[in-house]
């Protein structure tokens, strides 16, 4: 796989028990049928691992931090210089900012709102890296943008809730 | 009907598709609804055709064609369509679709949007898939924003900033000034981005790296108001303060106290109250230490402080969270080179991670305990080894045996202790072992020649009990063969007294060689042990000999050929059968390990990697004795020649070279070729060797070996050096007068092509007038099917010793 520089993230997957993909976020460019490929190689690799083991694995040169939360594998990427337990935080933080949003979020809210939770994403980290540290701000600005969805000018939105 | 209803209904289409066929189907139609739409003007409904498409992007279908609409929607003046313009761009393009260029002047111009929500969008899409040259062009743009804008904008402009750099680190330079001034800020989530901008501009340039040094103070600062602070709604999480940010200053701080003394002074005590003080019992709080312990053990640290970190170590290997006891290791595998005695400590819970049951954990345990292996644990540390490794996954069964090799090598209290040892792992995982382990027991095992008789006796044990692990067999089969004799007696001081007859030892050598366990070259082992026995044992010879002449028709070549070699050495060469087959001597460490191209044909070949050693050992010390004449075939090929090669053409005795006599004319050329029979050594090179002769590749070399004065030796050396086979060659030679001239046999007539190999020619000269000397040389030869002929003339002869 061709690293084009070092970065904390690679990429985010979300994935059902089924190995059905239901969010993809890459931080490197990559090509599609190599996407294709990792992505197969990760589940198969996620999904086979027993219940008690650690939540670290590794694949190629890359840690993967990965964490079921009910009927989703959230599996993120990391180089191998960085901090697991940090990755564990972020995508519980991740986790915790859909289910703010959803209230009680469960897979369903993630398949039909899948534009959403990359909006919720995108608040969250930007290029790889987290961007927000408050768990509230990022609720903000979701809600504040999508506020502006619903308005049909952009113009008449310039002073609005400026954070 | 509002809008994403649309979108929501097509996943539930697709979603109560049955089959793949049927999912296909309804994605294709779909599809065409959606290219049919793109091709439409502005009619309200864009962007939710493009989630569409999204999402049947996501389940893998091709979407190629909606790139070209996400350009379009970023284009456009409606949020909600930027929005997902900008999030198809995300998905659909990067920096190696053409399309993605097109973007850039969008981008552009929402930078500078009055809402800054359309700004983030830009922003986030530029620090996610900007090319270089994007980013050449819009670096200016972020760093405007770095320096003046909200909070919001600023958080994002930083790490897009990083972005930029990442991919063209030059422009580092445009944003460090912006990079200090914003370690001021309050906002967090600013402070973070800026943290990781610094970040990689000081691992990118060691100048800059030297001047955020002296923004270590800052940051110590920053980082003990974010640990001595209290709950905070906003960042608080399980106890600790923006856990995030406090493992990114970490980080930074690692770099800039890296190999440097004031720098890492500066940082002690911050890093001494976080070690203190943070609460690890939830995965926040030891994120943050665990990037404490790295950066301590990373930087110029107090031993003190270096001790603190590999007790927080410590301690993580006792915590309930596996995944804290999994990284605790990781970090002890890393500093037990350096800090050794401080991860002895350890030892014990870290040997009692052997027993966890996650795989990840026990693998690092083992190569942890591998590393903490001493001459003064080895004894308690193996039984653990041991033990794991009776027990252990598979998968890590080889690396376990090998590394248990490795540490009994180095570090055994006795010979006998190791062999146990050896023997204990082949019994266990004899499968897993690596090739190179049988000669090296071996080796081992002659070597320590005290315990032969103890360590047959064990090996015969074992291979009753289980004939399946082929190393184990193998070892205990050379054994039997070699030291068959002392398990015949009986007794043995180190174990109980067994007794063993003749029938038993060739029972289980059969066993062995009848086996469908057995691979062939245990099957090899097991016969060339059963006829070593022929010599030991004194009743069952007969038993020995059926067994070999069976094999002499196995289907296995190596058998086969092996068994009718013993057939031989019974029948034809008895008499050398006891010289053959007797006990190999010691063989050291440098013989191991080569492997002989060349098998030979020898009967005495027991295992590859002796073999280039044996016939030397046994033929410096007896060049006479009869075992030589058979090995003398597998002799070295660069053994000096014998002197006096093979001699020249027409041989035919002639009494002494006729010495030239009379004249005919002032013409020097009487033509005499004299051959003698008596050889004479023929040096391949000659002492001042001067060339005489040089065309068409046939080069003739004259020296002298004696000074000029009345008799002398002359050495003719021809060589060719063209590409075509030189024959019949031959010299012939005329001298003055009065000169006396006596020409030995030439060392042969044919120079192979390339100067392979070369002809040499002694001629004698008496010279009792000390008349002027020279010499005329007639070559003649064939070459190419065509005889030539050339003549010489030789003025001047060199000096011997110039």
């Amino acid at each position: 796989m061709v690293r084009y520089f070092k970065k904390i993230m690679h990429f985010l997957l979300l994935f059902s028990r089924q190995g059905r993909l239901r969010l993809q976020k890459w931080f490197t460019p990559t090509p599609e049928r190599e996407k294709k490929k990792i992505i197969r190689d990760m589940t198969a690799m996620v999904l086979a691992r027993k219940p008690k083991t650690c939540n670290f694995l590794h694949w190629m040169d890359l840690k993967v931090v990965y964490k079921r939360y009910a009927s989703l594998f959230f599996c993120l990427a990391i180089d191998d210089q960085e901090n697991e337990l940090l990755a564990l935080e972020i995508l519980h933080r991740y986790v915790e900012l859909l289910d703010k949003y959803f209230g009680n979020v469960c897979e369903l809210d993630i398949i039909f709102n899948f534009e959403k939770a990359y909006f919720i994403l995108d608040e969250f980290l930007i290029g790889g890296e987290v961007q927000e540290t408050s768990k509230q701000t990022v609720a903000r600005c979701i809600e504040a943008s999508d506020m502006l969805q619903e308005v049909k000018h952009t113009h008449t939105l310039a002073h609005m809730l400026i954070l | 009907m509002s809008p994403s209803v649309r979108l929501q209904e097509m996943i539930r289409v697709i979603r109560s598709a049955r089959t793949q066929g049927e999912e296909r189907g309804v994605i294709q139609r779909e599809c065409a609804a959606i290219r049919a739409q793109f091709r439409q003007a502005d009619n309200g409904g864009r962007s939710h055709n493009l989630a569409k498409l999204l999402y049947v992007h996501m389940l893998g279908y091709p979407a190629h064609f909606g790139q070209m609409e996400c350009v379009r929607l970023i284009a456009s003046p409606r949020y909600n369509e930027k929005r997902v313009g900008y999030l198809g761009a995300m998905m659909l393009l990067d920096e190696n679709q053409d399309a993605s260029l097109l973007i850039t002047n969008s981008i552009k111009n929402d930078l500078a949007h009055s809402s800054q929500y359309v700004q983030s969008l830009a922003l986030c899409t530029l620090a996610c898939m900007g090319s270089a040259e994007m980013c050449r062009d819009l670096a200016p743009e972020i760093d405007r924003l770095l320096r003046a804008s909200s909070s919001y904008i600023k958080k994002k402009a930083t790490l897009c900033a990083v972005h930029i750099v990442r991919k063209v680190p030059e422009l580092g330079e445009l944003f460090t000034p912006a990079a200090r001034a914003l370690l001021a800020e309050k906002n967090h989530g600013v402070l973070h981005g800026a943290v990781i901008l610094i970040t990689e501009l000081c691992e990118r340039n060691a100048q800059t790296l030297v001047q955020f040094r002296e923004a270590v103070p800052e940051l110590v600062h920053i980082m003990r108001g974010l640990v001595t602070s209290g709950y905070s709604p906003e960042h608080t999480v399980a106890g600790i303060s923006d856990p995030f940010l406090q493992v990114r200053i970490l980080r930074l701080l690692r770099i800039l106290g890296r190999n440097n003394d004031t720098a890492s002074d500066a940082m002690n005590d911050l890093l001494a109250q976080v070690a203190t003080n943070t609460d690890s019992s939830k995965t926040a709080g030891s994120a943050v230490l665990y990037e404490t312990v790295l950066t301590v053990m990373d930087i110029k640290s107090e031993s003190g402080l270096r001790v603190l970190a590999v007790n927080i170590l410590g301690r993580f290997l006792l915590n309930n969270d596996r995944n804290i006891r999994y990284i605790s290791m990781t970090s002890l595998q890393k500093i037990v080179s350096t800090d050794h005695n401080a991860v002895q400590r350890h030892r014990g819970t870290i040997v009692d991670c052997l027993k966890d049951q996650d795989a990840s954990v026990k693998r690092r345990a083992l190569e942890l305990s591998l590393a903490l292996v001493s001459a003064i644990n080895i004894r308690s540390m193996m039984k653990e080894l041991l033990l794991f490794l009776s027990t252990c996954p598979p998968e890590l069964k080889s690396h376990a045996a090998s590394g248990i090799f490795n540490a009994a090598e180095r570090y055994s209290p006795s010979q006998r202790w190791h062999i146990d040892t050896i023997l204990h792992v082949l019994i266990t995982a004899g499968a897993d072992v690596r090739d190179e382990t049988v000669p090296n027991l071996i080796q081992l095992i002659t070597n320590a020649s005290q315990l032969h008789c103890y360590t047959v006796h064990k090996l015969y044990r074992a291979l009753v009990a289980d004939i399946s692990q082929q190393p184990l067999v193998q070892v205990a089969c050379w054994c039997i063969g070699e030291y068959g004799d002392s398990l015949l007696q009986g007794d043995c001081e180190e174990t109980e007294p067994i007794q063993v007859t003749e029938d038993d030892i060739l029972d289980a050598l059969e066993t062995v060689l009848q086996s469908h366990m057995s691979s062939p070259a245990t099957r090899g082992f097991a016969l060339t042990a059963t006829m070593k026995l022929s010599t030991r044992i004194t009743e069952n010879v007969d038993r020995i000999r059926s067994i070999v002449s069976i094999y002499g028709s196995c289907m296995d070549v190596e058998l086969q050929q092996r068994a009718v070699e013993y057939n031989a050495l019974f029948k034809k060469y008895d008499h050398m059968r006891a010289a053959v087959l007797e006990k190999m001597p010691v063989m050291d460490r440098s013989s191991m390990g080569q492997t002989n191209g060349e098998s030979g044909g020898g009967g005495v070949q027991e295992l590859e990697p002796t073999k280039p050693k044996q016939p030397e050992m046994m033929v410096a010390p007896q060049p006479a004795s009869q075992v030589c004449d058979l090995l003398d075939l597998l002799s070295d090929p660069e053994e000096p020649s014998l002197p006096g090669g093979p001699l020249g053409p027409g041989g035919a005795p002639l009494g002494p070279a006729g010495l030239m006599s009379g004249s005919a004319g002032g013409d020097l050329l009487y033509l005499l070729g004299g051959l003698e029979l008596t050889p004479t050594p023929t040096p391949a090179t000659a002492p001042a060797a001067v060339t005489v002769y040089d065309k068409s590749g046939v080069v003739l070399k004259l020296s002298c070996e004696r000074p000029l004065d009345a008799s002398q030796t002359i050495t003719l050396t021809a060589t060719n050096t063209s590409d075509h086979d030189v024959s019949s060659l031959t010299l012939q030679a005329a001298v003055p007068k009065n000169v006396q001239l006596q020409m030995k046999a030439p060392s042969g007539d044919s120079l192979p092509a390339r100067s392979s190999a070369v002809v040499t020619q002694t001629v004698l000269l008496n010279n009792p007038n000390k008349v002027s000397l020279k010499m005329r040389v007639r070559l003649s030869y064939t070459s190419q099917g065509s005889p030539f002929q050339d003549t010489v003339q030789i003025d001047s002869f060199p000096t011997p010793g110039l």
